[in-house]
């Protein structure tokens, strides 16, 4: 029974929870939108005095950083409780593609070539996670949502809009993966 | 208390997020390199949910637990932002290999060094804040 929990969840079930999430927060009178805590956080920092987009009510947004909170617990409960440590279980073919750019197989969910703490105390290492953040925090405000605002809620309304995002991310994603890793490492 | 279901829910959020190992860099790599159907069936089947739930909820006008009916807004018509900022959120989740959710699940998990992701993540953040004038729309 316990091996249910703590090897990796299916797809479906993930799939389905994320679903039920969103429905929740409908039902709580909010969406699904994570991205949006970024803007709120610079707003409760007071930035509204530099930029007018960070000038609104920030305080009706408090609901969502709570849901930020939560899901660091979360990340934390899954990590002592709930998991064995074991490698993430990714294609085979991915291990070989990766492993031409130098990225060893998984020994956990994270390559420590990115995350680990040699990897960020040089510059090079450093400026990846930065640069990943910055383009990240940058794209989805310009882009006016991310995963969970665009390809999740977005989508499942139907908004053509929320496509075209969706067809952005992998524009970028793709150029990332295929055009630019090759360059870094 | 009133934020107390949010807590929770982003727990569950939580959970679910690094139990499937969508926190994973290693999964969005899998992802866009079109090598396993696991990230796709993940976003598919919350999509699809998604899309059933919410007909569902406009076909029967159902309210939210306030009882104000639940309603959606369409987003403001363009291709410009949303496929120029896409590319740009794109290129970073590719390389962090984390949208913002996963940023913060994966220091709780233990992925300290991804709170540089983060702070980055609300600096970018600012910086669109501050050049919105000046970009295309």
């Amino acid at each position: 029974m316990r091996e249910v929990i703590t090897q990796t969840w299916s797809w479906w079930f993930s799939g389905a929870m994320i679903a039920g999430i969103m429905f929740f927060l409908l039902y709580f009178g909010q969406s699904f939108g994570f991205s949006s805590n970024l803007r709120t956080i610079c707003a409760a920092a007071g930035l509204g005095k530099k930029a007018k987009f960070f000038d609104f009510k920030w305080k009706t947004q408090i609901w969502n950083l709570v849901f930020l909170v939560g899901a660091i617990i979360g990340g934390f409960i899954a990590k002592q409780f709930l998991s064995t440590d074991l490698p993430v279980q990714i294609s085979g073919d991915t291990i070989s593609d990766l492993a031409k750019l130098g990225i060893a197989a998984p020994t956990s969910l994270q390559p420590a070539e990115l995350f680990g703490l040699d990897a960020i105390l040089s510059v090079k290492g450093f400026g990846i996670l930065a640069m990943g953040g910055l383009m990240v925090g940058f794209g989805s405000r310009y882009a006016g949502g991310c995963t969970s605002g665009h390809a999740i809620s977005g989508l499942s309304d139907l908004q053509v809009p929320s496509l075209i995002a969706v067809v952005g991310f992998f524009i970028g994603g793709l150029v990332m993966t295929f055009f630019i890793l090759p360059l870094i490492f | 208390m009133k934020f107390l279901k949010f807590l929770i829910l982003g727990i569950v959020f939580g959970i679910v997020m690094a139990k499937s190992e969508a926190i994973s860099w290693f999964r969005i790599q899998e992802m866009f390199r079109f090598q396993a159907f696991h990230m796709y069936g993940i976003i598919g089947t919350a999509v699809i949910l998604g899309v059933i739930g919410v007909a569902l909820i406009k076909k029967f006008k159902i309210r939210d637990f306030h009882g104000n009916p639940i309603s959606f807004y369409p987003k403001e018509r363009s291709i410009t932002r949303y496929l120029l900022g896409g590319t740009i959120f794109g290129l970073g989740w590719a390389l962090s290999g984390a949208c913002p959710g996963p940023m913060v699940v994966n220091i709780g998990y233990g992925f300290l060094t991804m709170t540089i992701v983060f702070l980055f993540a609300i600096i970018g953040t600012f910086l669109y804040g501050l050049l919105k004038d000046k970009l295309p729309h």
